[in-house]
Order: structure tokens, then C-alpha cells, then sequence
């Protein structure tokens, strides 16, 4: 499926260091179009610093990126944003008192201007977000509800859809179903399904094995910083990724 | 009987957010009908409606400031001290014979300035909340105030200057008596409430206004330059003082050190009871008018 796919992201021996500490050594990254890679390790292991260096909140200390063949520099996660790659932070940086469309428009707003008063076009924003809920499928009473009123999936279905607002071709999602009630993970892993029907690419870190089997494609695992295995999902089993976790192979 | 509990249950859950959103004005109405009854010559007389409208006249341009602020999940102490210090800088000029359109705007940069002063303290220096800022402005601006006015009333302002806050809008043309005006304080408030509206509730950066309140990190994250528009809500606080110490100067025609003296307790007070919710929540600025006007009538009373 990988040779059909295109080749959205790479990262190529990425290092990273913290004053003397090594947080990554030469570790490698692929995702491709329509692809779900499950990225797991310890606390500790480099996950965090790795997605951190992919969205250009930190430089690699040596390595390099490639988006979509070429090789880019990424000087703040604008960058990337604007390559295409977006972020749902574990605390789903959502503005609770405002109302979903305009929590997935924030900072991008569509507006009327008026010399220099930008306002807010109320109505395209409307239509923008019920034609994205709906192309994710996702259910919500209305776009105008308020996002401290909706439920704990729902509101991590709002964040992706924010992701996913404005052409993301590779998101990646930080523990996505950490924080949720049983029955709305399975939502959660539906809307990672359909972005993957899409054709975007979608990196997931987890510690939880269900989700990792329920919608990766890959998984790959990192130890001490370094990558320590990587498998299509079909070849491998949960007692041997867990094994991995803990740096046993 | 269990029924019957169940539609209990379906009316209150019906009438409550009615009376979250309205409980304050159905309030005012209460104690004005209850006044008009203690006081039935008096109470709803013109005159005595206009002057209410007078007196909480300034008082509802620091309220507005301060709501902009704690939108943001910030506070602003200082606004009494801003609107005393823009009104004796305008005595001041005022006094040394300056020209009335100069006269009228000095205030409005002075406060504009204060305002921008805190706005540059919460955010280059940092401080862990705009209480402390704003606390410590508190008192700078009130001695500013007094050291250079020397800490003595200045009275006495030509009539351009004290227009908006003493002028009179004539509605014989309507068949009423003369004493039946219009004050111009309040076409005033209502002109800067409907911009204001406008401004919080239309514009792109009145909605980020209501972002930072809501989660400053996800504003962050969503590339919106918080610090900026802290900056500009604190100066528009501050301004809006200016616009109060302007209104000050009109109605009591002059420059006096104890203005605005503890005014900032009650704007935070009109924000709080006339906006509901502390913090974050979006609510509408004309509620914190709404208390103002209880307010007003309430002092009015006792």
C-alpha cells in the first residue's frame, strides 16, 4: 500500500540535544497519503520531542525534513502549518465560551474588511464549518453551540476538525482519546478513519493499545530515543509492541 | 403526582436561562416600580430619571472598560485613578488657557496613555497577573494626580469643555417643556455603547478578545499575538477613562482629587452583577449598563 501512497513526510536521522542530554539519535520517520501511523515508547522515550521537531517548534540539532520530496527548514510551527502539517495538542487548545465555528476558524477567521476594521463574516464561517463537520461526519446539535458545552468526544472531534480546516495533509494527535469516556473513543477513532479515507495522513501517539490496533496501518516504537522497531500492523501483536515499550525485542 | 413533578421540572428548566440572561433587567424593573410607589411625585419625574442618567454617566464608561478587561480573565484597579488623572491633566491645560478642542482631548490621550502603561507592565514585564499592575497603577496614577495638581479642587471650564457632560439637548420642537431635556451624557453613553457593541461582537479582534478569556494557549496556538491585543484592550480601558474624566469634568465643573475615588469597585461591581459570570463568559455589555442603572437608583433611594 506504501508503494501506491504518496510520500507526504520525512524525517531523516533527526537528532536532537538538550545542553549534554540526547533526547532523539538519528531517528527516521515516514507517513503517506491515507496512512495511520501508531507511534509508541515510554515516558520519556522521544515522542514528544519528536512531534515537537516535526512541527517546527524545535530545531533538530542535526537531521533533516522533507515535505513532499523537498527539503524544508521549519522556523516556527507557522511553517509547517503552512506545509500542510498540523497539531491536536492533548489539551485540545480550544476556547471553551466561543462557539465551535469559530473555535475552528480561530486566528484564521474569514472577514469582510472595512478600511482597517476586519469583521467577522459570520455566515461564511457558518457554511465553512457545516460542509467540514459534515465531510468528517461529525454530529453536533449546531455550529453555533458552545464548545464548554459539549462532551468530552465531541470536544476532541472539534480539535481535528480544526486540524483538518484548512487542507492538512499530515496531522498529528497527541494521546487523541487520553482524556475520553469509553464510548466516545470509538467516535474518535471513526473521525481518524474517515481523515484517512480523505487521503491525510495521520501519526498518532498513544499509549493505548486498542486505539494503536484500531486505526494505525504502521506502528513504530522509540526507546531512549532511538528508533527501536517498526512494523506494518499486520505483522506484529500487542504482546510484541508492548515488548518494544519496554525495550525488549 | 410523579407527572406533575416531571412538568415542574420542564418549566423551571424552560424559564431558567430566561432568567439568567434577563433576571437583572426584570430586577431593575422590580425596584423601579417598588420606588415609584415609595415616591410617586418624585421617582419617575423627568427630571429626576435624567439626572440618574447623568450620575451613572462616567460610571458606565469605566464599567465598559472594565468589562473588555475581565473578558480577557483580567482585572483593571486602576481605571478611578486613570479618570482622575486625565481630569486634572485637563484642568490643568484647561486652566493655563489652552483652546476648548485641546482642552476636550487631552483627557482622552492622557487615559489612553495610562491604559497603554498598564497594558506594557502586564505584558513585557510580565507580571503574574494584571492585579498586581493594576494595583500598584492604583496608586501611581492618584499621587501623579495630586503632585501636580498640588492636591486641591480646579474649577471653572468654558462651556465647550464641560458640553458633553452638562450639555442639553432642547426637545421643545417635541411640544415638551423646557425642563424637559435631553441630557447629552446619555446620547454619548448609548453612541459609545453601539460602537462598543459593535466593535466586541462583529470585529475580528473583539472575537479574539473573547478567545484569550476563553484559553489564552489556544489563542497562542492558533497565531493570534496575545500580547498585542492585551495591549490594546488595557489602553481601550484606558481610554475610555479618559472618556469618563471628560464627562467628570463637564458635570461638576471641575477637577477634584477624590474623583473616581473607589469608582473602580463599583465598575468591577456593574461588570460582575450586570454581567454575570466572573472570568470568562461572553455576556452582553449592555447588562453591565443595566446595573449601572440599578445602581444609579439605588443610591438615588438611599
Amino acid at each position: 500500500m506504501s508503494s501506491i501512497n504518496q510520500l507526504l513526510l520525512e524525517a531523516k536521522s533527526v537528532t536532537k540535544y538538550f545542553g549534554t542530554i540526547t533526547a532523539l539519535e538519528n531517528v527516521n520517520l515516514k507517513i503517506h497519503a491515507g496512512e495511520c501511523l501508531g507511534v509508541v515508547g515510554d515516558n520519556g522515550a522521544g515522542k514528544s520531542t519528536l512531534m515537537k521537531v516535526l512541527s517546527g517548534l524545535y530545531k533538530p540539532s542535526a537531521g533533516s525534513l522533507f515535505f513532499d520530496g523537498k527539503e524544508k527548514i521549519l522556523e516556527s510551527p507557522k511553517d509547517s502549518q503552512n506545509l500542510g502539517l498540523e497539531m491536536v495538542y492533548q489539551d485540545l487548545a480550544l476556547a471553551g465560551n466561543l462557539p465551535i465555528g469559530e473555535n475552528i476558524f480561530l486566528g484564521r477567521e474569514p472577514t469582510k474588511n472595512l478600511g482597517l476594521l476586519k469583521f467577522l463574516d459570520y455566515k461564511k464561517i457558518k457554511e465553512l464549518t457545516d460542509a467540514h463537520l459534515g465531510k468528517l461526519k461529525i454530529n453536533v446539535k449546531s455550529a453555533d453551540q458552545k464548545v464548554e458545552e459539549l462532551s468530552g468526544g465531541q470536544r476532541q472531534a472539534v480539535a481535528i476538525a480544526r486540524s483538518t480546516a484548512f487542507n492538512a495533509k499530515v496531522v498529528i494527535m497527541d494521546e487523541p482519546t487520553a482524556a475520553l469516556a469509553i464510548k466516545e473513543v470509538g467516535k474518535v477513532l471513526d473521525l481518524i478513519n474517515s481523515l484517512k479515507q480523505t487521503g491525510v495522513g495521520v501519526i498518532v501517539i498513544s499509549h493505548r493499545m486498542d486505539d494503536i490496533f484500531a486505526v494505525c496501518d504502521r506502528v513504530m516504537a522509540l526507546f531512549q530515543g532511538t528508533n527501536f522497531a517498526e512494523s506494518e500492523l499486520s505483522k506484529t501483536s500487542r504482546d510484541e509492541v508492548i515488548g518494544w515499550i519496554m525495550g525488549k525485542k | 403526582m410523579e407527572n406533575k413533578d416531571q412538568e415542574k421540572n420542564s418549566l423551571y428548566l424552560k424559564i431558567m436561562p430566561y432568567l439568567e440572561k434577563y433576571g437583572i433587567l426584570l430586577l431593575l424593573v422590580i425596584m423601579i416600580v417598588v420606588m415609584h410607589f415609595l415616591q410617586p411625585d418624585v421617582f419617575l419625574s423627568w427630571r429626576n430619571v435624567t439626572n440618574v442618567f447623568k450620575q451613572i454617566s462616567w460610571q458606565s464608561m469605566l464599567a465598559l472598560g472594565v468589562f473588555m478587561v475581565i473578558v480577557t480573565a483580567g482585572i483593571d484597579l486602576s481605571v478611578g485613578s486613570i479618570m482622575m488623572l486625565s481630569l486634572m491633566i485637563l484642568a490643568i491645560v484647561a486652566k493655563a488657557g489652552a483652546p476648548w478642542y485641546i482642552v476636550v482631548i487631552t483627557p482622552l490621550i492622557a487615559g489612553f496613555l495610562c491604559g497603554l502603561f498598564n497594558g506594557l507592565g502586564i505584558t513585557l514585564l510580565r507580571m503574574p497577573h494584571p492585579f498586581i499592575m493594576t494595583l500598584g497603577t492604583l496608586y501611581i496614577f492618584r499621587g501623579t494626580g495630586n503632585l501636580i495638581s498640588g492636591g486641591t479642587p480646579i474649577s471653572g471650564f468654558t462651556d465647550e469643555v464641560r458640553y458633553l457632560g452638562h450639555g442639553r439637548i432642547d426637545l421643545t420642537w417635541l411640544g415638551l417643556e423646557k425642563s424637559q431635556y435631553l441630557p447629552v451624557s446619555l446620547v454619548l453613553i448609548a453612541i459609545v455603547y453601539i460602537i462598543f457593541w459593535i466593535f466586541m461582537n462583529k470585529t475580528r479582534t473583539g472575537k479574539w478578545i473573547y478567545a484569550i478569556g476563553g484559553n489564552p494557549n489556544a489563542a497562542r496556538a492558533s497565531g493570534i499575538n496575545v500580547n498585542k491585543i492585551l495591549v490594546i484592550v488595557y489602553s481601550l480601558c484606558g481610554f475610555l477613562s479618559g472618556i469618563g474624566a471628560l464627562i467628570l469634568a463637564g458635570r461638576t465643573d471641575s477637577g477634584y482629587p477624590n474623583a473616581g475615588l473607589q469608582s473602580e469597585l463599583d465598575a468591577i461591581a456593574a461588570c460582575i452583577i450586570g454581567g454575570g459570570e466572573f472570568f470568562w463568559r461572553k455576556r452582553y455589555s449592555s447588562w453591565s449598563f443595566c446595573w449601572c442603572n440599578d445602581h444609579g437608583y439605588f443610591k438615588k433611594w438611599s
